[in-house]
């Protein structure tokens, strides 16, 4: 009987999808649920809570830590987006030209730091910015006249670090999500724009940009959500989650802080509620200037 | 004219290929400053840092020695890494994939409700429930266990959605046939749509393995015991505000990435379209 029940045709689709109910109900609806409630509290691990409204987001406001960690989370979005967007994008076209050579090999070496993770590239990283005269940045600096640079003892220093580890790693992807972008517009476009005496640049700005809009959108939406969660880079770069006067201290980094390492769970959950706002406002507002759900309701 | 377009193009091909080799070498100098230190002696790294400077007096396999016969736990996170890669990859493939053919090959009540909350679980930052998740593993007493880092993504989002895209460009007369010949609807998952998910499976297990072997943040919130870190964490030890065990963290950091090189350069093809699987608009 139960057999024939879990058979049926109507039935076996819930069968199907039953997993991803359970996983959805206990590992994220919960904590998720969960985190706005805690956010409302004042709450130890193995303690009981208290509720104290909203005082938590009210201390967040003025806290000069948290204003400097969403500074720091801030830029460094905003730095990966105008980096790790019309770079690749020109790399990938460049790659895809008919005039370049070695194609995959270039495709597959590009990916190649991708691979490390983020342990092992940010040890790299770290000891590549070291102080010492004879780091490699610093031997680099030294080609130019410049002093040695304790760089990652500078806001600034340390804010271009992070960037270069994450063009380092995230390049090479990005060029092909642009690549199989471009693998999706028709030839017949570029032959037009050609009969047209149309130049390479204006083929580029009238065919090629709009037409991997939706990669482009993509790689927005995404970089907005790595760049506004990054962590364990700056983990990894300061050797622990305290870097001078905090200038690698992120939104996580002050979660991760306030709620593992001080066990304030409440206040840890209203930074996460907060990042969450931040980065819905964000994407959406993107979004929504991009034309996305214009075109969905087409 | 059109003996100057041809050099025109020659130009640019010369130009452009220059570039990208300029490219190549910025990209490759981490990679061969590690190589290169691997063979250094740690002191030289704490004295000058990392740097390209070929020094053969000071050079040896000293650090692979010591990586392979000294007094340390590597290879047990190595071996941990491996353990929990391949549990966590076999896991949520075979779960992700069972959901995924749910979704793409019936219509049911409830069904867009559902897929909704696979989106909005791949729009939100995972980090943001580190606080509450933690909080959870620890009531279900799951803390230092390889399950409170398997569990809670054992049927991932992105995998899943990625397998249903996939599934939607398999004929659906295939399920009608079977039904014909009396299979039931989980036979014929496994027997008829499983076999001819192969392709799809080699892209999301490279996937799933690359982040799972790289992981950080979260197997080393939940695993306090030293004996069970990963390879990650267990690298991240080796660096202490009290002082670096360079002679091994380099060696190991370099000896972490060979088996990842080994695998994308069998497997191309696969690391390729896994990971460009979001960007393709469904």
């Amino acid at each position: 009987m139960i057999k024939k029940f879990v058979y049926s045709q109507k039935v076996a689709p819930y069968v199907f999808v039953l997993p991803f109910i359970f996983i959805f109900l206990i590992f994220w609806s919960y904590p998720l649920l969960n985190s706005f409630i805690m956010s409302f509290q004042d709450r130890m691990l193995g303690q009981d809570p208290k509720w104290i409204g909203e005082a938590n987001y009210s201390k967040l406001l003025t806290d000069k830590v948290f204003l400097t960690a969403i500074k720091n989370s801030v830029v460094y979005m905003l730095g990966t987006l105008v980096l790790l967007i019309p770079f690749p994008m020109l790399f990938a076209v460049m790659i895809n030209s008919k005039l370049m050579l070695g194609r995959e090999f270039f495709k597959s070496s590009f990916f190649l730091p991708a691979l490390t993770s983020v342990a092992v590239a940010g040890t790299i990283f770290r000891l590549t910015f070291g102080e010492m005269e004879g780091s490699l940045m610093n031997s680099f600096l030294g080609l130019f006249g410049v002093e040695p640079v304790k760089f990652l003892k500078d806001g600034e220093w340390s804010m271009a670090a992070l960037l270069i580890l994450a063009c380092w790693r995230w390049t090479g992807v990005n060029m092909l999500y642009y690549l199989s972008g471009l693998k999706s517009i028709d030839n017949e476009y570029y032959e037009a724009a050609s009969i047209d005496g149309a130049s390479a640049w204006q083929k580029f700005k009238n065919i090629t940009m709009p037409l991997l809009k939706p990669t482009t959108i993509y790689v927005t939406t995404i970089s907005v959500y790595a760049g506004l969660a990054m962590f364990t880079e700056s983990l990894m770069m300061f050797n622990g989650n305290n870097s001078p006067k905090n200038i690698g201290l992120t939104i996580v980094g002050y979660l991760y802080r306030q709620g593992i390492e001080k066990n304030k769970l409440g206040y840890a959950a209203a930074v996460g509620i907060v990042l969450l706002v931040i980065a819905m406002v964000i994407n959406l507002t993107q979004l929504k200037f991009s034309g996305m759900f214009k075109k969905e309701e087409d | 004219m059109g003996g100057s377009q041809s050099r025109n193009n020659l130009i640019s091909r010369i130009v452009m290929i220059c570039f990208f080799i300029i490219l190549f070498v910025i990209i490759m100098i981490p990679f061969y400053a590690v190589t290169l230190s691997s063979f250094k002696p740690g002191e030289s790294l704490i004295r000058y840092g990392l740097n390209l400077s070929l020094d053969f007096n000071i050079m040896s396999f000293d650090n692979f020695i010591y990586l392979f016969t000294g007094q340390h736990d590597y290879f047990t996170w190595f071996w941990n890494s491996m353990f929990v890669t391949i549990a966590q990859v076999v896991l949520t493939l075979f779960v992700s994939a069972f959901v995924a053919y749910g979704f793409a090959a019936y219509d049911f009540k409830g069904k867009n409700f559902l897929f909704i909350c696979v989106l909005l679980i791949m729009m939100v930052p995972f980090e943001i429930l580190l606080v509450p998740l933690y909080s959870l593993i620890n009531d279900l007493h799951l803390v230092n266990s390889y399950s409170a880092i398997i569990l809670p993504g054992i049927a991932n989002a992105g995998t899943i959605f990625f397998f249903r895209q996939y599934l939607r460009s398999i004929p659906k007369e295939i399920i009608q046939s079977g039904r014909v010949d009396g299979a039931n609807e989980y036979a014929i998952y496994f027997r008829l749509i499983m076999p001819i998910m192969k392709p799809s499976f080699a892209a999301m297990a490279i996937l799933n393995g690359m982040n799972s072997w790289n992981n950080l943040l979260w197997p080393f919130m939940v695993l306090g015991d030293q004996s069970k870190f990963t390879l990650p964490i267990g690298l991240k030890t080796l660096l202490t505000p009290y002082g670096n065990n360079y002679d091994l963290l380099i060696v190991g950091s370099f000896f972490s990435i060979i088996p990842i090189f080994i695998l994308f350069i069998a497997f191309q093809k696969y690391f390729i379209d896994g990971m460009t699987a979001g960007a393709v608009k469904g």
